[in-house]
């Protein structure tokens, strides 16, 4: 049923973006991908999401009020704020992770390329594998090995054969910046590796699953500062191919990983809401908010 | 700065000299201390007076002739065949049926139910624990036994199968809590449906665990002589793979042959007892130095 994502073209998705500059090789591989739910309409068009007065509740507290907000296909938006302001619980309700919360509830619209991924027709474990997502504590799966880890998204979905694979398996870990360093022992534990090797091993076993928005909450945020800067190099190659949205609490990661920043913040009772939203570098050195001054300047927060 | 008076206090020396209150409340603290070790000795003392004293007087008669042969007429040798065989084949079918339902509803309880029927399966599962076996027995004696006018080695099995359920269930569901929630959340974020998520990343995360669960359900179905008095029956005959008809047990068989009164059986009843002893103990230590191992690496 995620083949209607293409069948909405009313919905007025925002002009493709020309593609930044490419300095590193080329992401995507040449090889087609494996047949999916949702074709391609041209690399820049893919997986723009488009929010649209979005309020969350657990119960009777709203944790976010009308956040309005349009997130461009490969680029990466960062959305920043201070503890507690719902950064994570909207990254959540961009793939209906919320959901696994028996008491939060969404009103508002959340569209992406153009189909509302809310609609009663649109099955939240296929929009997973469309919109991945890497957690802010490595969490490779404790009985797998490394291939298995890179491959759960595949093998526990469906039949594939071993050539196939190993094929993902390969591609998953180049992409993910792990290859070099694991291809001799991919029979080994997942939990065996470095902090920082686990999480790309993570970022690898959601690039498997071939997604087209990858969400990260705090990704770097439980790792040493040369694993952080390993991340956000494979951030800046990812972007080419992905579109990605990731939450920090961390403003100079913002400032470096990200082309588009969101700032966060939270109101009367708590409930997080939208301030201001643009290009990263106006954000950081101009901003329209007093606000987003305050915070960016480390004044607040 | 305030300067405070120091001349009022009496030199360091004297003030760490041991007064009389402080020399009694080392007395004091010696006496509880020895009353703590003395109790903790009772508490340990039994196992090894029951390993000691069943081992001396079973040893003698744990030999061949107990494991192979067949119980003879009254009084005049043979051996416990029939209740090894019967032990060895109404455990396996109870535990056929217990793994899966106490598996399954630990499932539910742990990832599909609210906190709300998650306590009072909870509960009804503690309280079952803690009923009397023989209770657990008179039950399946109404349903199995009864209507059909014939003590058999099914009834036995569902009986045993009742006590292991709970035991599992509750083991299971303790060591799926402690998966953790970011491997659940690490599935369901690929796109791979909860039914699989449950299935080979929990449950095969906390599969050592559960493991330890059913082995010790199964080392207490092994001893369990209460719930097959009324079902089993016990019987002096091999019974191989006839369920519907009376089969004997280890635990029933010592109850039988010690209450006889010739010697021969009396010996027979003690070497089963050990042999009883050795297989439970075996189970539990195994299991324990597999958690134990876990714990520590």
């Amino acid at each position: 049923m995620v083949t209607t994502m293409t069948e909405s073209p009313t919905t007025p998705a925002e002009p493709p973006q020309p593609v930044p500059p490419v300095d590193g090789p080329a992401i995507r591989p040449t090889v087609p991908p494996p047949a999916r739910a949702i074709p391609e309409e041209g690399a820049a068009a893919a997986g723009s999401i488009e929010v649209t007065g979005l309020n969350v509740f657990y119960g009777a507290f709203q944790a976010i009020r009308d956040i309005s907000l349009t997130i461009r296909p490969n680029a990466v938006t960062a959305i920043i704020g201070p503890s507690g302001c719902g950064k994570s619980t909207f990254l959540r309700t961009l793939n209906r992770m919320h959901e696994l919360t028996p008491t939060a509830r969404v009103e508002g619209s959340i569209r992406l390329d153009g189909t509302d991924i809310m609609a009663p027709d649109v099955d939240p474990v296929q929009l997973r594998r469309v919109v991945g997502m890497v957690f802010q504590r490595p969490n490779p799966f404790p009985t797998m090995s490394i291939q298995d880890n890179v491959v759960a998204g595949l093998r526990l979905t469906g039949r594939h054969s071993q050539a196939e694979l190993d094929e993902v398996t390969e591609r998953s870990l180049r992409r993910a910046a792990l290859w070099d360093e694991v291809k001799d022992k991919l029979k080994a534990n997942g939990t065996s590796l470095s902090g920082g090797q686990q999480q790309r091993l993570c970022i690898a076993r959601a690039l498997a699953v071939d997604p087209e928005v990858i969400l990260m909450d705090e990704p770097a945020s439980a790792l040493d500062p040369v694993a952080t800067l390993r991340i956000e190099q494979l951030m800046a190659e990812l972007r080419q191919s992905y579109t990605i949205v990731i939450v920090t609490h961390n403003m100079q990661q913002a400032a470096r990983v990200s082309d588009e920043t969101a700032f966060f913040t939270m109101g009367e009772e708590r409930a997080g809401y939208l301030v201001e939203t643009g290009r990263t570098i106006d954000i950081f050195t101009n901003p329209k908010n007093q606000l987003t001054e305050d915070y960016v300047s480390g004044r607040f927060g | 700065m305030a300067v405070i008076a120091p001349t009022i206090k009496p030199a360091i020396a004297t003030r760490l000299l041991r007064s009389r209150s402080d020399r009694r409340r080392a007395v004091f603290d010696r006496t509880m201390r020895t009353i703590a070790l003395l109790a903790a000795l009772v508490c340990v003392v039994p196992l090894g007076a029951v390993i000691l004293f069943v081992a001396i007087n079973g040893a003698p008669a744990l030999n061949l002739d107990l494991l192979t042969k067949a119980p003879k007429a009254l009084g005049t040798g043979g051996g416990a065949a029939s209740a090894i065989l019967g032990s060895l084949q109404m455990i396996p079918l109870a535990a056929l049926m217990a793994i899966p339902i106490g598996i399954a509803a630990a499932i539910y309880v742990a990832e599909f139910s609210g906190t709300r029927s998650a306590r009072i399966v909870r509960f009804a599962a503690d309280v079952l624990v803690g009923i009397p076996s023989i209770l657990i027995g008179i039950f399946v004696f109404t349903m199995l036994v009864l209507p059909f006018h014939q003590f058999n080695a099914f009834a036995g099995s569902v009986a045993l199968a009742l006590l292991m359920i709970p035991v599992i269930m509750r083991t299971s569901e303790e060591i799926l809590r402690l998966v953790p929630g970011s491997l659940r959340e690490a599935s369901l974020a690929l796109g791979i449906p909860m039914w699989r998520t449950v299935l080979s990343v929990v449950l095969r995360t906390g599969l050592g665990g559960i493991l330890t669960g059913v082995m010790l359900a199964v080392a207490r179905a092994f001893g369990e002589t209460a719930p097959l008095l009324f079902t089993a029956l016990g019987s002096r005959l091999v019974n191989v793979g006839n369920f519907s008809k009376p089969m004997d047990s280890l635990p029933l068989f010592v109850y039988t042959n010690a209450r006889a009164p010739f010697t021969v059986l009396n010996q027979q009843a003690w070497g089963a007892a050990l042999l009883l002893l050795l297989i439970v103990l075996t189970i539990n230590i195994a299991v324990r130095a597999r958690s134990f191992r876990r714990n520590v690496s």
